[in-house]
C-alpha cells in the first residue's frame, strides 16, 4: 500500500484492519472497508483493463456502477471465477483473487494493442463492413474476432454457491438510499405505512453522507452530520425494513420489482461457504419512491480516455469516503459548480490542486468563491484539447475557447498533472422509471431527461427526478412524498438549509480542438471504443435513428449498457441532425439495470429441483428390479428392465414376446385420470367425444378419441361408467393436465347449464396391468371370489371388488391387444398388489415391461399414441378410424370441422401401416417417404412415426403417416436414407391377430 | 408482471394465470347449420385490438375458475375483471 496516497480517515474504512488480495497475480493490501478500485488506487493502479477495441490502456473511471473500464474476472477457479464485474462494486476481502480481462499477454504489454495504430482503418461498423464476406467465412472470422475481444472467461464447472429467491410485500417500496430515499422512508414508515428501502451500497447516505462543506449546511450543521441523525431515526421505525448491498434490477408493470440482495460477497473467503451468496426479491409494492440518484457525465474532448482520468465525484469520494488520493497533482476540467466541491476536499485534505479548467464564463456561485479563496486556479472559458501519457496521464494542453464555443483560440498551456478529474454536468437515473413504462421529458436548461408521465403508482424524488440542489431536494421531495402517500409529515418545513447555487451553466457535448476532428480520438462509450467520429460517420453515411445508430456504432452496447455516455451520444447526434434532443428522444433501457448472476437468476431451481419428478407408487420396485426409465412429461417411468448384459433391444423383444406368450405386468399409474360426476356427465361425454356414451351401461368401458375444434385428434382413453351420473375417464400420460383444463373451460364457459363436476384423481390411484394369455389364471389368484368367466367379466367391463380387504378397480381393458386387466387402487397400496401379482405370475414367468415394449406391443395392434402417430394435424378419418365418429350425434367438439372443405380432401396425409422389403430392416422413426427417388426436386410424401422390430411376427413394422394413404395400400414407396434407400409396401395398419380373438384368449 | 384481481380468490400474480384470448366468442349452438366461411369465422378469427379489450383469463394455478378482463392491450391497464357469463361493465 502506497502510505503517501491514504489519509486518515476513520469515518467508513475500518483503517486497523489490513486486508491482502491479489490483482494479476501480485499481493496487494487495503482496508476493511475498501472497494478493489479504491484499494488498487492506494496502491497506485490506475491502469486495470485494456480497451475493447483498440487495446487501449484504460483505468478506473468511476466508483459505482456506471464504471465502464474496470471491470475484472474473479476468482480463477473453474467453478466459482466470474467475468466482467466492476472492480468499483467489489468489496476487500481477505483472499479476493482478480485478474484484468481483455489483454493479452498481460494488462502492460497488450499485443492487440496495435490496433490503436491501425484505428483510422477500423471505424464504426468495421467488423460488419469487412467481414461479410464470404458469407460462410463469417465462422473463421467469429473465432479470431471472440478471441480478441475481451468478454472474461466463463467458469467451466457447475456453480457451487447457493443462491434464493423470495417474495416481498409491502406498502411502499423506496429505491436508493441518499438524502431523498432516507426523508421517503422516514415518513412512510412514521405514518404506519409497511415500509422497505433498498441501497445498492453497503451505507445509507448516498454522497451527502461525506459531504462535508461550508457551503452546505442544514440547521446550522454540515449537511453528513444532519443526515447522520436522520439516519439514526430511522433505526427506531417498526414498520420500516432496510435491505442494503441490494440493488434493484428490474421495474416491470404492476409494481413488480426485482431486486438483487448481495449477501456473502463481501465475506472473508472461508466465511462464505455453505451460505446464501445472493438473494433475488420478488416484490411486490404498493406504492413505489424511485430517489435512484444521478450520474455524473464524463466530458469528451480529445484522448479523454487515459488512465488516471477520473469523474470528479468518483475522486471526492475517493477521498472523502475512502481515504484515498487519486494523485499527487491533480487538474480538474469541468462545465459546472459541482466540480469545485471535489477540489475543495482534495485541498483540506492536503491534495495539490493544479487548477480547474471550467468551459464557463467567471461565475461566482458561493462554491467556487469558496474555491478561489483557498487559492485553486481557475482558467475559466477554456478547454482541454489534449491529454498525454500512455499508460497514465501525465500532461494536459489547455486553451481557450472561442466566443461562440466551436473553436479553440489563443496559446497552448501544457499543464503537468498524473490524474485529471472531470465533470460534464449530471444525468438523472431515469432507468428504472422508463423500463417501467414511465414516459420522459427533456429539460432544455441542464440537457436532462426527466420523468414525466407513467401509469404506475409511483414518483421520482432527488437528483433521479432533476432536483440537484440540497434545498430543492429536501423541499420538492418531502413535498412530493406528502403528496403522494397522502399524509402531512412536517419534518422538513422549517429548516435553514445554506446550500450554493449554480448560476452559469453551460454545455458543449463534443468539445472542441486544435486538431481537425478526423485527428481526434474523443470516447463516448469507453468500454466499446466507440468515439464521436464513429457517431458521426454513422450520421454521414444515413443513420437517423437512435436506435440504429446506437447498434452500428455499438455507443451504450457495453456492459455498462451506455450509463455514462449515451447523452453525449444523444447530444452529438442532435447537433450533427439538426434536431431538438428532446424529439430525438432516447435509446430504450432495459432490465436488468446491472446484470445478473445466472445463479441469482435461477435461485434454487438447478438440478433436481430444475422441475418436478413424478414417480408412481411402484417406483421403487422399478429401481429395485434395475428398470432403466425414460422422462414423459414430469413423471418418470420404467422404460425396460434390462436382464444381466442386455442392451434396449435385446430386453425388449424378450418383455414383449413373454408378454404374448404368456404375462407381461405394467405399471400404468402415470396415465391421466379424471373423475366426473354429475347429474349431465353422460350428456357431457357426448359432446367431448366423438362416439356416443348415452347408452353406456353400468360398468362398462369405452374408448374414446378427443377432437380440438378444429376436428384434429387431441386426446383418447378408456373410460369407464362406474355408476348412474359418474364415469372415471382416462387420458394420455402427458395430456392429462392439458384435458382437464380443456374440459373446465367447455364446462365453465360453453356450457355452464350442465350438472357436471371433473377432478383430477392421476395421483390418487396407482395402476397395474397384467396382460397375456396367462392373465386370467394369474387374476384368479390374486382375488380368488371374482368371477372371470368372459360372461360374467366380459372385455370392457369393470368391476368393485376387494383385494386384501382394499377396495380396487379392476378393468378389462386392453392396449396390447392381449387380454389383460388394470387393477386401480389407492396409491399407497399399489406396490403391494404390484407385489401380489408378481408373486402369483412367477409359475407363468410373468415378466415386467416397460414403456418401450408397451409401445411395440400397441403397434403391432395398430393402435394410435396421440402425440407421436399425431401431431394436431390429423383427423379421425386421416387416422382411418372412421368408426369412433357417431354419425348420429348432433354435436360434438370439432365435429363441424370434419367436414370443411379442407378436411374432406382426399390426399390428405393419412395413417397407414408400413412393411419393409427387407423384414430385418428397421425404419428410422420420423424417415421420410417418397414415390420417386431420381426426380429433383423430391416430393415429401410423409413420414414414418412408429417403427420396432417385432419378435411376434418376426419381422420390423412401422406405422406413417402419407399423402392419400388410404388409397395406396400394396404400394411400392421408398424411404431414402444418408447411405441407402429402403424400400417399403404401405399396408394395412393392424399386423397381428386382425380379428382380435387374442382379447379373448 | 400483471397484478391480477380473480373475482373468486382476489389479487394474484400474473404467473397464477393462463390467457385463454378474445371473450365473448360464443360457441354456434348449431354448428351444422353454418357455412364454411361462417365456422371459420367463429374458429379462426380474432381481432387482436390495440386498446382495450375483453378477454378471458383462467387461474389455472389457484381456483381453476375462467373469468373475463377487460384489458388495455396498449398498456396493459386492467379496467376491470367479471365472471363469466356477466355483462361486461360499462367502460
Amino acid at each position: 500500500m502506497s502510505k503517501d496516497l491514504r489519509i486518515i480517515n476513520n469515518k467508513f474504512i475500518d483503517q486497523t484492519t489490513r486486508i491482502s488480495f491479489k490483482f494479476d497475480d501480485k499481493t496487494l493490501y487495503g482496508f476493511k472497508g475498501d472497494t478493489l478500485a479504491s484499494a488498487l488506487l492506494a496502491n497506485n493502479i490506475h491502469l486495470v483493463g485494456r480497451s475493447f477495441k483498440y487495446h487501449r490502456p484504460r483505468g478506473i473511471m468511476a466508483c459505482g456502477s456506471e464504471e465502464p473500464n474496470a471491470i475484472v474476472q474473479v476468482g480463477n477457479d473453474d467453478s466459482m471465477t466470474e467475468p466482467n464485474t466492476r472492480a468499483t462494486e467489489i468489496e476487500l476481502y481477505e483472499g479476493l483473487e482478480v485478474s484484468s480481462q481483455n489483454c493479452w499477454p498481460s494488462v502492460n504489454f497488450d499485443i492487440g494493442a496495435i490496433n490503436n495504430f491501425f484505428s483510422p482503418l477500423i471505424p464504426a461498423a468495421f467488423y460488419y463492413k469487412t467481414f461479410m464476406w464470404p458469407a460462410n467465412f463469417w465462422k473463421i472470422y467469429e473465432y479470431f474476432i471472440r478471441k480478441s475481444a475481451g468478454l472474461g472467461k466463463s467458469p467451466t464447472k457447475p456453480d457451487k454457491d447457493i443462491y434464493d429467491h423470495r417474495y416481498l410485500h409491502c406498502d411502499v417500496l423506496i429505491v436508493g438510499g441518499g438524502i431523498s430515499g432516507i426523508i421517503a422512508a422516514k415518513t412512510a414508515a412514521k405514518n404506519n405505512l409497511n415500509t422497505v428501502l433498498i441501497e445498492d451500497k453497503n451505507i445509507l447516505g448516498g454522497t451527502t453522507i461525506f459531504q462535508e462543506n461550508e457551503c452546505f449546511k442544514i440547521n446550522n450543521s454540515y449537511s453528513n452530520e444532519w443526515l447522520k441523525k436522520e439516519i439514526e431515526t430511522l433505526k427506531s421505525l417498526k414498520n420500516l425494513t432496510i435491505k442494503t448491498r441490494t440493488s434493484l434490477a428490474a421495474y416491470h408493470s404492476y409494481n413488480y420489482l426485482l431486486a438483487r440482495e448481495n449477501l456473502t460477497d463481501h465475506l472473508d473467503i472461508n466465511e462464505k461457504k455453505d451460505k446464501i451468496r445472493q438473494r433475488l426479491w420478488k416484490i411486490r409494492a404498493k406504492k413505489v419512491i424511485l430517489a435512484t440518484g444521478s450520474m455524473e457525465r464524463p466530458l469528451i474532448f480529445n484522448n479523454n480516455d487515459r488512465p488516471g482520468i477520473m469523474l470528479s465525484s468518483s475522486i471526492k469520494k475517493y477521498i472523502d469516503f475512502y481515504g484515498v488520493k487519486c494523485g499527487q497533482k491533480i487538474s480538474l476540467f469541468t462545465n459546472n459548480d459541482s466540480i469545485y466541491e471535489t477540489a475543495i476536499s482534495l485541498n483540506n485534505s492536503g491534495v495539490s490542486v493544479n487548477s480547474i479548467v471550467d468551459i464557463r464564463d467567471k461565475t461566482n456561485s458561493l462554491i467556487v468563491k469558496q474555491a478561489e479563496k483557498l487559492g485553486i486556479k481557475v482558467h475559466w472559458k477554456s478547454s482541454i484539447v489534449n491529454t498525454n501519457g500512455y499508460k497514465k496521464i501525465n500532461s494536459i494542453e489547455i486553451m481557450q475557447l472561442s466566443d461562440d464555443g466551436n473553436d479553440v483560440v489563443g496559446k497552448k498551456i501544457k499543464e503537468e498533472c498524473d490524474c485529471l478529474g472531470i465533470s460534464g454536468g449530471w444525468t438523472p437515473r431515469v432507468h428504472l422509471f422508463t423500463q417501467s413504462g414511465g414516459k420522459l421529458k427533456f429539460r432544455d436548461e441542464d440537457n436532462v431527461f426527466l420523468p414525466n408521465k407513467s401509469e404506475l403508482d409511483q414518483i421520482s424524488i432527488g437528483s433521479c427526478n432533476g432536483d440537484f440542489e440540497l434545498d430543492e431536494i429536501i423541499k420538492n421531495a418531502a413535498d412530493s412524498i406528502n403528496k403522494f402517500l397522502k399524509v402531512n409529515n412536517n419534518d422538513y418545513e422549517n429548516l435553514e438549509i445554506i446550500t450554493s447555487k449554480e448560476i452559469n451553466k453551460k454545455n458543449i457535448w463534443l468539445l472542441p480542438s486544435d486538431k481537425p476532428l478526423g485527428k481526434t480520438k474523443s470516447f463516448l462509450d469507453f468500454q466499446n471504443d466507440s468515439t464521436a467520429n464513429d457517431v458521426k460517420l454513422a450520421l454521414r453515411e444515413g443513420f437517423k435513428s437512435i436506435e440504429h445508430v446506437k447498434r452500428y456504432t455499438t455507443t451504450g452496447m457495453a456492459t455498462d449498457q451506455g450509463k455514462l455516455s449515451n447523452m453525449h451520444a444523444l447530444g452529438i447526434i442532435a447537433e450533427t441532425a439538426g434536431v431538438k434532443m428532446g424529439e430525438l428522444g432516447t435509446t430504450t433501457f432495459r432490465p436488468p439495470y446491472t446484470p445478473l448472476t445466472f445463479g441469482t437468476i435461477v435461485g434454487r431451481n438447478v438440478g433436481e429441483f430444475f422441475d418436478i419428478t413424478r414417480k408412481t407408487p411402484v417406483h421403487d420396485w422399478h429401481v429395485e428390479n434395475k428398470a432403466e426409465f425414460e422422462n414423459v412429461g414430469q413423471w418418470k417411468r420404467a422404460w425396460y428392465y434390462p436382464i444381466e448384459n442386455e442392451n434396449m433391444h435385446e430386453a425388449v423383444q424378450r418383455e414383449s414376446k413373454a408378454a404374448r406368450d404368456s404375462a407381461g405386468i405394467l405399471d400404468a399409474s402415470t396415465l391421466g385420470k379424471i373423475d366426473i360426476q354429475g347429474s349431465d356427465a353422460s350428456e357431457f361425454l357426448n359432446r367431448v367425444y366423438t362416439n356416443a356414451w348415452s347408452k353406456l351401461e353400468i360398468g362398462k368401458c369405452r374408448y374414446g378419441l378427443m377432437l380440438n375444434e378444429d376436428g384434429m385428434v387431441y386426446d383418447d382413453g378408456v373410460t369407464t361408467r362406474l355408476s348412474e351420473n359418474h364415469y372415471l375417464m382416462t387420458t394420455t400420460t402427458g395430456g392429462a393436465a392439458n384435458v382437464l383444463s380443456k374440459l373446465e373451460d367447455y364446462l365453465q364457459t360453453e356450457w355452464p347449464e350442465l350438472d357436471v363436476y371433473l377432478t383430477s384423481v392421476t395421483d390418487h390411484y396407482g395402476t397395474v396391468s397384467i396382460c397375456g394369455p396367462n392373465s386370467k389364471k394369474i387374476l384368479s389368484k390374486v382375488i380368488p371370489d371374482l368371477d372371470l368367466s368372459d360372461k360374467e367379466f366380459p372385455h370392457m367391463s369393470f368391476k368393485n371388488v376387494l383385494v386384501d380387504n382394499i377396495k380396487c378397480r379392476v378393468m378389462r381393458i386392453s392396449f396390447t391387444g392381449e387380454h389383460s386387466y388394470e387393477i386401480n387402487i389407492q396409491s399407497s397400496y399399489a406396490k403391494s398388489v404390484w407385489e401380489k401379482c408378481f408373486e402369483a405370475g412367477k409359475e407363468f414367468n410373468i415378466t415386467p415391461y416397460g414403456t418401450e415394449t408397451m409401445h411395440l406391443l400397441r403397434a403391432e395392434k395398430g393402435f394410435i399414441i396421440a402425440g407421436q402417430d399425431t401431431d394436431g394435424t390429423m383427423t379421425p378419418l386421416d387416422l382411418q378410424m372412421d368408426w369412433i365418429i357417431s354419425k348420429k350425434k348432433y354435436d360434438f367438439i370439432g365435429k363441424r370441422s370434419l367436414y370443411r372443405s379442407d378436411t374432406v380432401r382426399e390426399d390428405r396425409k393419412q395413417l397407414v401401416g408400413l412393411l419393409t422389403d427387407d423384414p430385418k430392416e428397421i425404419l428410422e422413426e420420423g424417415a421420410q417417404i417418397v414415390a420417386e427417388t431420381n426426380k429433383q426436386p423430391i416430393e415429401m410424401l410423409g413420414h414414418v412415426t412408429s417403427s420396432y422390430f417385432s419378435p411376434n411376427l418376426n419381422k420390423s413394422i412401422a406405422l406413417a403417416v402419407v399423402k392419400n394413404g388410404k388409397k395406396l395400400k400394396g404400394q411400392k414407396l421408398f424411404v431414402p436414407m444418408k447411405n441407402k434407400t429402403i424400400n417399403v409396401t404401405i399396408t394395412d395398419t393392424v399386423f397381428l391377430d386382425k380379428e382380435n380373438k387374442r382379447l379373448n384368449a | 408482471m400483471f397484478l391480477i384481481n380473480c373475482p373468486y380468490c382476489g389479487e394474484r400474480d400474473q404467473s397464477e394465470f393462463s390467457a385463454g384470448g378474445e371473450a365473448h366468442i360464443v360457441r354456434p349452438k348449431q354448428p351444422t347449420e353454418l357455412s364454411d366461411d361462417q365456422w371459420a369465422e367463429f374458429l379462426f378469427m380474432r381481432k387482436n385490438i390495440k386498446g382495450v379489450q375483453l378477454e378471458r383469463w383462467n387461474h389455472a394455478h389457484g381456483c381453476r375458475k375462467w373469468f373475463n378482463m377487460v384489458r388495455d392491450t396498449s398498456n396493459d391497464k386492467i379496467h376491470a375483471v367479471y365472471k363469466m357469463g356477466e355483462k361486461p361493465p360499462l367502460k
